[in-house]
């Protein structure tokens, strides 16, 4: 459920095609997103599941599995 | 010994539509780009009415996920680049990418993304700023996309001189190349300036027209009834080549920059000098650099903005360079069909200065129906007219009192 969401998020930032297929271990990189976009993404991700993601965990992320496992584990703590 | 600075490429993003033969049409045709703003609620503003871009669509030539990331001054940029390489049919993968250079001039720069994202601090907060805002407003964005979308990896500079910034980036990017120091250059300028501050900022210096039940009327450069100018947003490309480098491969040689001259006034910030010694320098500068003199000159491309300092005081310099043959000498203002695109408004004149060589056209001044005793020259009113044109001067001032005058000549192929 994360995961989908944030896939949806990441789609919609990137103006990506709603067939590209998102698994949780999609990098960061092999989608070509850069620095300046995860900041964007992560504005997003913030918003839309109301929480706050600490500047520190940005590098932390390699994949959209990490991010997705990162909002769970606030989420349900 | 200098090389010869040839145009080969001419591309446009202007009111009209993409490209030099929409943009061109419409100018013989006499047409005004002039309309009410829909960009924004214009209720509170005295004026409401801009040559506005509507439906302007980047990602149709670019990636969505690219384009999102340039402000709208650049997606005219780099869409004009595009129109003006494909125009002057240069083969990218063949070049040495290290002689292949951009130079642009740009007035504003990104204001848009500025308005935007102070209104996300103020509403929200700096933490949701975007970190985009930074690369999206700085003036040199635009050049500097440009060099990654064509992978230009000469010079890359960006010029800034308000509304002459497209006519200094021109002069500059072709001194660079009269001296060996790149082989081809883009160079032009884009702005988009449509938005509530600067049609509010111009508006407090009571610059800016305020004919809004008659938008179309309401550029009217040289007229007695001018009541100001009409903002206007694009870009103008113009591609130049060294001769040597346009030859070798063949290319179609449109016009030389045969001479470019610059001057200040050092007078007022906003005023132009009532004397017109600034004009009147650059004027002449530009006719010295170029090896010739102004009876030489078959039309002069006016800066001719509207307002009621700039006209008779241009007319006044172009007197005082051109003495009798001031009289009769073309002298038009495509201002009066575009409004005033700022920092694009030089490349736009230069595209139309050329486009009116090659067709053997000279586009009119449109609305000038009622002759300003101040400005009493041949300003081709509303109806174009057919001549053979082989030199054209193009006059542009920009706030600051900084001037810069270029001058192109026909190329026999």
């Amino acid at each position: 459920m994360y995961l989908e969401k944030i896939a949806d998020i990441v789609k919609s930032h990137l103006a990506l095609d709603e067939s590209v297929h998102i698994t949780p271990e999609t990098s960061l990189k092999d989608m070509k997103i850069d620095s300046l976009d995860v900041v964007e993404i992560i504005m997003k991700i913030e918003d839309a599941f109301e929480i706050e993601i600490p500047d520190e965990k940005l590098k932390e992320f390699r994949n959209l599995g990490d991010i997705a496992e990162y909002v769970k584990s606030v989420k349900e703590s | 010994m200098q090389k010869r600075v040839a145009v080969t490429g001419l591309g446009c993003v202007t009111a009209f539509g993409i490209g030099k033969k929409i943009l061109f049409d419409n100018l013989r045709a006499g047409n005004s780009a002039v309309s009410l703003i829909s960009s924004f609620d214009t209720s509170d503003f005295k004026t409401k009415i801009a040559a506005e871009i509507k439906d302007f669509d980047a990602s149709l030539y670019f990636p969505k996920n690219e384009t999102r990331k340039m402000d709208r001054f650049t997606q005219f940029a780099a869409v004009a680049a595009k129109d003006a390489l494909l125009d002057s049919e240069i083969d990218l993968e063949k070049l040495d990418k290290s002689r292949f250079g951009v130079v642009l001039g740009v007035g504003f720069g990104g204001i848009s993304t500025i308005l935007e994202q102070h209104k996300i601090l103020l509403e929200r907060g700096p933490r949701r700023v975007s970190p985009f805002g930074v690369p999206m407003c700085i003036p040199n964005m635009a050049a500097g996309n440009l060099s990654i979308l064509f992978g230009a990896k000469g010079v890359c500079e960006t010029v800034s001189t308000a509304c002459a910034s497209a006519s200094h980036a021109i002069a500059a990017a072709a001194r660079l190349i009269q001296r060996g120091n790149a082989d081809i250059i883009i160079c032009g300028g884009s702005e988009a300036p449509i938005n509530p501050l600067v049609l509010a900022a111009f508006s407090s210096m009571q610059a800016l027209s305020k004919r809004n039940d008659d938008p179309e009327k309401a550029s009217r450069p040289f007229d007695k009834e001018r009541d100001g100018f009409v903002l206007g947003e694009g870009s103008g490309i113009v591609i130049l080549e060294s001769f040597e480098h346009a030859l070798s491969r063949n290319a179609r040689i449109y016009a030389e920059v045969s001479g470019v001259g610059s001057s200040a006034d050092a007078y007022h910030i906003t005023s132009p000098d009532p004397e017109a010694k600034g004009a009147e320098s650059a004027m002449r500068s530009a006719l010295l650099d170029a090896g010739t003199v102004a009876s030489e000159v078959d039309l002069v491309v006016a800066h001719g903005t509207g307002t009621l300092a700039n006209d008779p005081i241009e007319t006044k310099a172009i007197k005082a360079v051109f003495g009798e043959k001031a009289y009769k000498t073309p002298v038009i203002s495509i201002k009066s069909m575009l409004g005033h695109t700022l920092g694009a408004a030089a490349a736009l004149e230069a595209v139309a200065a050329v486009s009116a060589m090659l067709e053997g056209v000279i586009p009119p001044t449109i609305n000038l129906d009622l002759p300003d005793p101040e400005c009493d020259l041949d300003y081709v009113p509303n109806v174009a007219r057919k001549a053979e044109i082989k030199c054209v001067m193009t006059d542009s001032f920009g706030f600051g009192g900084q001037n810069s005058v270029l001058i192109f000549k026909s190329v026999n192929n």
